[in-house]
């Protein structure tokens, strides 16, 4: 991994960042998340493309800056700006014991379904969000399926004669 | 096509169409007449769910034409339909839904399992989807491939007229007490029960 | 960049407010899915309808909850999920070469473009370059399925719209890209050709014969749809000015694609943030006006139109060479090589069972679908399989500009807005 960990102090405060295959990467934390969003979307990262998590859950070791405590969620935000034509990433820690984040509709109103997804996938819930319900898996199902410790629910596969044949 | 003896002179049909018989009558058995008029206007619900859905359109638009066999109206009630074509993957969201549909068809009503994931959940062996929508309806022809071409649906299609003309299906329905007869376990993903279905 | 700032100036006036809506005021309808099953509106005059999942005109399995006042649609929300496959989990399972297999079969109507978000994601993280003929053939195939895709957009949405017409001419234009995808990549859909390290197999002898004969006959087929819809007046009546909305809202609810590009604001991948050799190939990027329904079926079907040019192009500018590299971490020996060779055997058995290990680290990759920005999210944690593997699909975010598109308008033009929307389910649920 080509991969320099340097302090960035273009932001606000000192946001850890970090290069990966040639894109910027943010680290910021829960509680200065929404200040260096805003700060972003001033700047001209007015879309948010994507939302989506990691559970760490079997692969702790990861690439993060020094300064930057390793938990097991992890929520990565993709923003893209349309006059720099550039993508940045946001790599968001998450507690396992405390899977909360503050929500980013009222910066983002389209995260509103991307947020869904990973509340539903991985149990992380956002705060102040709107509508936070499952989305994809129905409303009754228990479990959180893309966490690694949700069994894939693979059945075996029996090869055996057809009944009545 | 079943059997059905046209008595006397036939050589003026077509010149004259129906009014060339000399006894403008058929006879044969009420059953037969019955089955084959089953298979020739085989009205399917439309059930379009992934992939499959998009060659289960294809089969009917213009290059394969399913209207050949009086089968180009997809009919969106399940009321009006006679026939089910589970295209695509089942989920576990979609399963009641795809029940509920296919009792609200009428009787006699078939099934096609269109595509691997249909019948065995495919390569999706996961939590999501249901492995077999045999497990929920019961189904009468499977239909190989992923997905598979217009010309394999209309095999199966074909398959399935020829089982409704030679009344097998109606056959086994009646031993197998309406279900399938099949004994399947399925789990979600955490919990393991078993669901049989039919007997 | 004076097209941006031309942009910027004449959408100054749009105001993306009423997306940002959270209270009753919003055109979200915001009840879980049992809550809608027992929700009576206060006013008699309201009515909450449910429309879906097995509908003719949802493009599968899309259920909407319709909140009404006579035949106007106040609040709506799409329900989705009813074809969620869990092809992210099953995707971890899978090896990075097989990986394909399972993310084409995400938006089944476009599957080249995932197979293609997919390669290009683990060929960043192992930090490889394709062979130059291998990056011809991708964008070949990707402009031919965009043209297919595009062609399938306009035979469903005449169908919904009650032009039954547009699904026998659609279709049949498709059969003829899907008969020269037959012939190159076996399949006529959920090819697994393009691959990590370049794509399956060469293109087969007589390629070229077969693409100008599929390419020759669209444009006058094209006019066809044109003198057939677009100077209807009866279409002009169904799509005109039905599911309006502006660049703002677009940006704020993070649309991409030909939703994006029909309010006027130009963005499209392929231009603005070039992969494969897009800035190589010369073809515009189409606009809409009004941000309508009609908008959106007219930049499709020209769209067409540039998709025909650009393989034109391609035509003559590709090059021979290797369909895949020659990097013997990656791509498995030939066949012959096997017959003579133990550890070519050896070799092909250990990239087929265990397949290629990826350096630890995580990607993001975009490709602009016929949908819109398709983007692949891959984590290695150095092993044979994706860590987490994740796709962005375009219409799963497109989907959440409905119940806007919806607020106002009839139950009729309801059928219309889903269709130009062009979700495809597969996509939005994974």
């Amino acid at each position: 991994m080509p991969d320099d960990t340097k302090t960035n102090e273009d932001n606000d405060g000192t946001i850890p960042s970090t290069m990966s295959h040639g894109q910027n990467v943010l680290h910021p934390n829960r509680e200065n998340l929404l200040e260096v969003i805003k700060n972003l979307r001033e700047e001209g990262f007015v879309v948010c493309i994507d939302i989506t998590a990691v559970d760490y859950l079997e692969n702790p070791k990861r690439d993060l800056p020094a300064s930057v405590k390793p938990e097991r969620f992890e929520i990565v935000i993709n923003l893209l700006s349309h006059t720099k034509r550039e993508r940045l990433r946001l790599r968001v820690q998450i507690p396992e014991l405390e899977p909360t984040l503050p929500t980013l509709f009222d910066i983002y109103p389209g995260s509103e379904a991307l947020e869904r997804e990973v509340h539903d996938l991985f149990g992380i819930t956002f705060e102040g969000h709107p509508d936070m319900t499952r989305i994809l898996m129905p409303e009754n199902w228990e479990g959180h399926p893309l966490r690694k410790d949700y069994d894939i629910g693979k059945i075996p596969v029996q090869f055996k004669e057809a009944p009545g044949s | 096509m079943p059997k059905l003896p046209i008595l006397g002179e036939t050589s003026n049909i077509s010149e004259d169409g129906l009014a060339g018989f000399d006894h403008n009558f058929l006879t044969g058995k009420i059953e037969d007449l019955v089955k084959w008029s089953r298979t020739r206007s085989m009205w399917p619900a439309t059930f379009g769910l992934a992939c499959c859905a998009l060659e289960m359109m294809a089969t009917g638009a213009a290059h394969y034409d399913l209207a050949r066999w009086g089968m180009e109206v997809f009919r969106a009630s399940p009321r009006q339909a006679d026939l089910m074509i589970v295209a695509g993957r089942v989920s576990q969201k979609m399963a009641p839904v795809l029940r509920q549909v296919y009792d609200q068809m009428m009787e006699p009503k078939w099934v096609i399992s269109m595509g691997v994931c249909a019948s065995s959940g495919g390569m999706f062996n996961n939590y999501a989807l249901v492995q077999g929508v045999d497990q929920i309806v019961p189904v009468d022809v499977y239909a190989p491939g992923c997905p598979p071409g217009p010309e394999t649906l209309m095999h199966a299609i074909l398959q399935l007229h020829e089982k409704v003309e030679n009344g097998e299906i109606t056959r086994r329905r009646k031993e197998m007490d309406g279900g399938a007869g099949i004994m399947v376990e399925q789990r979600d993903g955490q919990t393991a029960t078993k669901v049989i279905i039919g007997k | 960049m004076s097209q941006e700032t031309e942009i910027n100036e004449s959408h100054g006036s749009e105001t993306a407010e009423r997306v940002f809506r959270r209270g009753e005021d919003s055109a979200i309808l915001r009840l879980s899915e049992s809550q809608v099953q027992s929700y009576t509106p206060d006013d008699d005059r309201r009515m909450v309808i449910n429309m879906g999942p097995q509908h003719p005109s949802t493009h599968g399995v899309l259920r909407l909850s319709l909140e009404m006042e006579g035949e106007t649609v106040l609040r709506s929300k799409p329900i989705i999920g009813y074809l969620h496959t869990g092809m992210e989990k099953t995707g971890e399972q899978l090896s990075f070469l097989q990986g394909p297999t399972n993310v084409t079969r995400m938006d089944y109507s476009s599957p080249l473009f995932g197979e293609l978000a997919f390669s290009l994601a683990t060929e960043k993280l192992l930090e490889i370059e394709i062979p130059e003929r291998a990056t011809w053939i991708r964008m070949l195939m990707c402009e031919l399925n965009r043209i297919s895709s595009h062609l399938l957009f306009q035979a469903t949405n005449g169908m919904d719209i009650g032009a039954v017409g547009a699904m026998i001419y659609g279709w049949r234009e498709r059969e003829e890209v899907l008969r020269l995808f037959e012939k190159i990549t076996g399949l006529r859909m959920n090819h697994n050709y393009i691959r990590p390290g370049g794509v399956a197999a060469d293109l087969p002898d007589g390629w070229r014969d077969d693409t100008l004969r599929v390419l020759e006959n669209l444009p006058d087929r094209l006019d066809d749809f044109d003198s057939l819809f677009t100077g209807q007046p009866i279409w002009h009546e169904r799509l005109q000015g039905v599911g309006v909305i502006n660049s703002a809202e677009c940006l704020a609810l993070g649309i991409t694609g030909p939703l994006l590009r029909s309010t006027g604001y130009a963005w499209d991948l392929r231009k603005d943030m070039p992969y494969l050799r897009y800035e190589e190939v010369d073809f515009d990027v189409l606009v809409g006006s009004y941000g309508d329904c009609f908008d959106r079926f007219a930049i499709r079907l020209n769209e067409i139109r540039e998709s025909i040019r650009i393989v034109h192009q391609i035509l003559e500018k590709i090059p021979t060479g290797d369909y895949k590299i020659q990097d013997k971490k990656v791509t498995p020996p030939p066949r012959s090589r096997i017959d003579e060779s133990m550890e070519a055997l050896i070799h092909h058995f250990k990239i087929f069972t265990e397949g290629f290990k990826v350096p630890a680290g995580e990607v993001y990759v975009a490709v602009e679908s016929p949908r819109g920005e398709l983007g692949c999210y891959m984590v290695s944690d150095g092993g044979p399989k994706p860590y987490r593997m994740h796709i962005r699909g375009p219409s799963f975010t497109n989907l959440q500009v409905l119940p806007h598109m919806l607020q106002d308008c009839l139950v009729a033009d309801a059928v219309a807005v889903i269709s130009t929307v062009d979700p495809i389910m597969g996509e939005v649920d994974r």
